[in-house]
Order: C-alpha cells, then structure tokens, then sequence
C-alpha cells in the first residue's frame, strides 16, 4: 500500500468514524437520561440533511444549516413529548418498538415529502473538483469540514456536561432520577432536552455529510446501525469512548476495502456489533459492572 | 409548619396510608417510628410528591401541596433525604452539594461557596473528599453526603429517612449529633427512625405508624415511658445493642 492510498483510507476512516461517533453519542445522551435506546437517532441526521437542502432554495448556506439543525431540535422535542413523555414506566422492550415506529414513521414522512431521489448539499467550499492535499492524500475539503465540525461538537458537548447547570442536571438526571426530583430537577423537561441534543447533533452532522455522502429518505436505517454498534463497542453512556469506537469502525471500513469487496463493507459493522454483544456486552471499554446494571 | 389531615395514599389498589394526621411546628423535630412495612417511607414519599395523596391534605407553611409536582414541593422549602443514600454516584461530592442547591440556583457565587463550607463545616469529611465520586465513598460518608445535599437546598423542613441503617455506632451518634445541631441552629426535622430509642431520645415529639394508621403520639419522653412502645419497639432495641 502506497503512502498516498493509506493516507486516502485514513482520512475516509476518521470522516466516516466521527459521524458514526456523533451518531452514537446521540444514543448514548439520550440512554443516560431515559435508559432508552432511541432507534429513531439515524432518522435526526436525515432530517438534518433533508431540511437543510430544501431551505437553501431561500436562504443562503450557514443560515440554512442552523434553522435545519433548529427545525430538527423541535422536531425531536416534539417526538418526546408526543411519544414518550407520558409513559409512566415503560418496559425496555416496549421502548424499542416505540422508537421503531417513530423512525418508520419519520421514514415514510420523509418519503412523502422529499420522494426517493439521492439529493445533497453544495459543498462549503470550493465544489465536487477541489481536492487539497492532506498528508499527501488529495481529498476535498469537505473532508476537513465534516472532521472539523463533528470535533468542535465533541468538545462543546463535554464541556456542555462538565461546567454547564444544564449539563449537570442532565448528568445528575441519568445518575439518579429520584434523587435529581429531590434537588428539584424536573427529570421530564431533562429528558425533552435530551431529545433535543441528540436531534441537533444529529442533525448537524447530517448536514456537514451531505456534500460528500448524499442525503436519501432512507440512509437513517444504516447510520443507526452503525451509530448503535459504536456506542454498544463503546459501552453504553459514555461519550469518549464512542468517539474512540466511531473511529475504531471508521478505521475498519475503510481499510477493509483493500481486503474485502466494497459490498461487503457494511455487513463489516453488522458482525462488529454481533460479535460485541455475543463476547463484550459491556462493550470495549465499559466495565463488567455497569454492564451488570443496565436493564438488559 | 407541616399539617397533614386525612391523608391517604398508596401504590395501585394497595392503599398503605389510612387517614392519616399530623403536624410538624417550626423548630421543632418529630420522629415517626413503626415496624417494617407500616408505611414511614411511603409517607414522606408522599409529602414530597413522589407517591400522589389520593386522598385528604398535606399544608406546608400554610399552603397546599398535595397536587405539586416533586421538584416544585423542593422550592417550596422541603426536602428529604431518601432511604438508602441516594447520591449521585457518577458525581463527585461537590457536584452533589452543588446540585442540592439548585432550587436556590438563583443565589449569588458567594452564597453558594458559603452553603458549602458550611456543609464541609458540619461534615468535615466531605471537604477531604470534595473531588471524590460519590460512588466511592464509604456507607456512611454517602449519608452524610444525602444529609448535606438535602440542606444544600436551605429547607424550612428536611424529613430524613433512616439516616441511621448500616451504620457504624460511632457514625449513627455523630449522625444524631448532627440533628441536634440542626435543631440548635432553628431547623425543622421529620426523623424517621428503626432506632426508636435514640430517634426518641433527640425528638420533641414522636408519632407511631402501624400498618398506614397512628395509633400513638405525643410528646417524646412520654412515648419513651409508654409501656406499648417499649414492648414493641424499645424492647428490640435492648436486644439488639
Ligand atoms: N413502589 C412500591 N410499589 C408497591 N408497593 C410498595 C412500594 N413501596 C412500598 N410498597 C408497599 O407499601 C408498604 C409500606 O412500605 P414503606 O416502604 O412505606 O414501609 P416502611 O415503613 O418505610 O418500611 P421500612 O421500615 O422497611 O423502610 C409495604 O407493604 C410495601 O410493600
Ligand atoms: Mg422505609
């Protein structure tokens, strides 16, 4: 392998690694504060990408993306409270099916509105010919974009955690609800605020993508498969450690290509995620205890 | 300061709480004793909102709070320190007091420096610790943890909830010393105890629970003497240490 094709690989790895990353992280926000795994995650990023391609027939570039990302975040509100909210209790299993639904659900809407045409975003800079050179790989810049953006995201979202009231009340949230009542903490709107982070991130990321990936009604399905394996690889909850799965599988999709057919590059993630929860259901990094605590 | 009147509450069809009545005066600490099962916990669960009132009415300094919302009845000047130290374990011990005073979010950064120190004040153990995860600290220092949080929010009542179980002797009575000294300092306490002998000791006044219903109160001293109490909860007490 040359320099140059490693280089090329590397790149695509980390580009699609750190999507996969944002994409899990929005499980793993949303787990931390309900215990829910919200199948519907991967339809965010779609929607994200959708809303901001119709809105650039009004407004220009940035300004489309964060009323998409701002449409998204309401929209995610709105499944919470339509959906879940008032649920006293509700098992695991019944919590899947009801996220299946919404992300069905989302799918068709999504159908019926946009049709079944592959439509993208214009890139940010340059068009589909720029390349530059990135350790003497030439990529497009739009490679650059989607690593930059989804990093600044990483970080804004562990600071959001550590130094923020919101951010605590969140965490204080997924460490101990009753006790969270008791300091006042209404663990109902935390959970509408969960909804909205994951929707934004999600959404974010499905517009800074778009360019490179191309946005379909249905392309939710596949971000969410790969999304859910890395925040199980990482250990349900926590974020860095999905930052490090994402990049992990990333890695591993695109340096499989050399070895195996590219058909096969994403039945890769579906064996990666069997072969977790048959071996490490507590994920690579996670411990045996907390995996012992989780209801399922 | 609290007046409950007719209360009844309870879990599905399980009615556990049966009519009851009883007041808390400010300044005051009352203890609640009862075997297993009576209904303490579902009681205070109740008065804080956790558990609905399907019946009768629950007055906190003159306003009712039945149909509150819990993290609403916290701002109204009330709050419990759960059974079973809830802390939260992925936090550290700072972050846990800081939380505590999240209904009084609204207090300057000096105000909330102070509360803590005075919470590292009456538990010097917790300063030690401060960075700690709440997680790691021992059965004791997590109650003390669940103590200080609970006063972090500065309530005209905190109900504790067997703030004694698991316990060392040598922690129990630092626990009970702590109560005094809220008490000395003006504070309102619900005391739920297992320890009805010293629970009866530090109280003003106590109430006995049998299966959701009072069948006694008065004035601690007198319950300490009552031959019925002794039987049943003293006389286990002796055994037992
Ligand atoms: N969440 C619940 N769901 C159903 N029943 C409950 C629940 N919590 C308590 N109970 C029942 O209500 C009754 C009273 O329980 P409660 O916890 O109030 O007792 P307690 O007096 O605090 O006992 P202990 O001294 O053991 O803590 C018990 O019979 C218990 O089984
Ligand atoms: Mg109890």
């Amino acid at each position: 392998m040359t320099l140059e094709l490693f280089s090329q690989y590397l790149l695509a790895g980390v580009t699609y690694g750190i999507i996969y990353a944002i994409v899990g992280i929005g499980f793993n926000i949303i787990y931390n504060t309900t215990g829910i795994i919200n199948f519907a995650q991967g339809e965010f990023v779609m929607l994200g990408g959708m809303t901001a391609i119709s809105l650039t027939q009004w407004l220009p570039l940035p300004l489309a993306i964060g009323a998409a990302v701002v449409v998204v975040m309401l929209i995610g509100a709105l499944v919470e409270i339509l959906f879940i909210r008032w649920l006293d209790r509700p098992s695991v299993l019944r919590m899947i099916i009801i996220t299946i639904g919404i992300s069905i659900l989302i799918r068709e809407a999504a159908l019926h509105i946009w049709g079944d045409g592959v439509r993208s975003l214009p890139y940010f800079a340059g068009n589909e010919i720029t390349t530059i050179q990135v350790l003497g790989a030439r990529v497009s810049p739009q490679v650059l974009w989607v690593i930059g953006v989804c990093a600044v995201m990483v970080l804004a979202l562990s600071l959001f955690f550590k130094y923020t009231l919101q951010g605590k009340k969140m965490q204080a949230c997924a460490a101990n609800r009753m006790a969270a009542t008791l300091c006042g903490i209404s663990t109902k709107n935390m959970v509408t605020l969960s909804f909205m982070l994951s929707a934004g991130i999600g959404a974010l990321a499905g517009c800074v993508m778009s360019p490179i990936t191309y946005t379909q009604y249905d392309i939710g399905t596949g971000l969410a498969i790969k999304g859910f394996t890395v925040a199980i690889l990482g250990g349900l909850g926590s974020s860095m450690a999905a930052v490090t799965a994402g990049l992990l599988l990333g890695l591993i999709e695109a340096f499989s290509v050399s070895v195996v057919p590219l058909a096969f590059q994403d039945a890769i993630a579906i064996t990666l995620l069997l072969a977790i929860l048959f071996f490490r259901p507590h994920g690579l990094f996670g411990s045996k205890d907390a995996a012992g605590l989780k209801e399922f | 300061m609290l007046r409950i009147k007719n209360l009844e509450a309870g879990y599905g069809k399980l009615r556990v709480l049966k009519r009851i009545s009883l007041h808390v005066n400010p300044g005051e600490i009352v203890t609640l004793i009862g075997a297993n099962g009576a209904g303490k916990t579902t009681l205070l669960s109740t008065i804080t909102g956790l558990v609905r009132a399907t019946a009768g009415e629950i007055v906190l300094k003159g306003q009712n709070i039945e149909t509150l919302k819990a993290e609403k009845i916290v701002f109204r000047g009330c709050s419990l320190v759960p059974e079973g130290r809830q802390v939260f374990a992925t936090m550290s011990v700072r972050e846990n007091l800081v939380l505590g005073s999240y209904v009084q979010h609204r207090q300057g950064k000096e105000q909330l420096r102070e509360g803590i120190e005075y919470i590292y004040d009456l538990f010097p153990v917790l300063r030690e610790r401060k960075a700690q995860l709440a997680g790691t600290l021992s059965g004791g220092e997590q109650q003390m943890l669940a103590m200080g949080r609970a006063l972090m929010a500065k309530p005209a009542l905190i109900m504790l909830d067997e703030p004694s179980t698991g316990l060392a002797p040598l922690v129990v009575k630092n626990i009970f010393r702590i109560i005094e000294r809220l008490r000395e300092e003006g504070n309102t306490v619900l005391l739920i105890e297992q320890n009805a002998k010293a629970a009866l000791k530090v109280a003003d006044r106590g109430y006995v629970l049998e299966t959701g219903k009072i069948i006694l109160e008065g004035q601690a001293d007198e319950l300490l003497a009552n031959r019925d109490v002794q039987r049943a909860y003293l006389g286990r007490d002796v055994k037992e240490n």
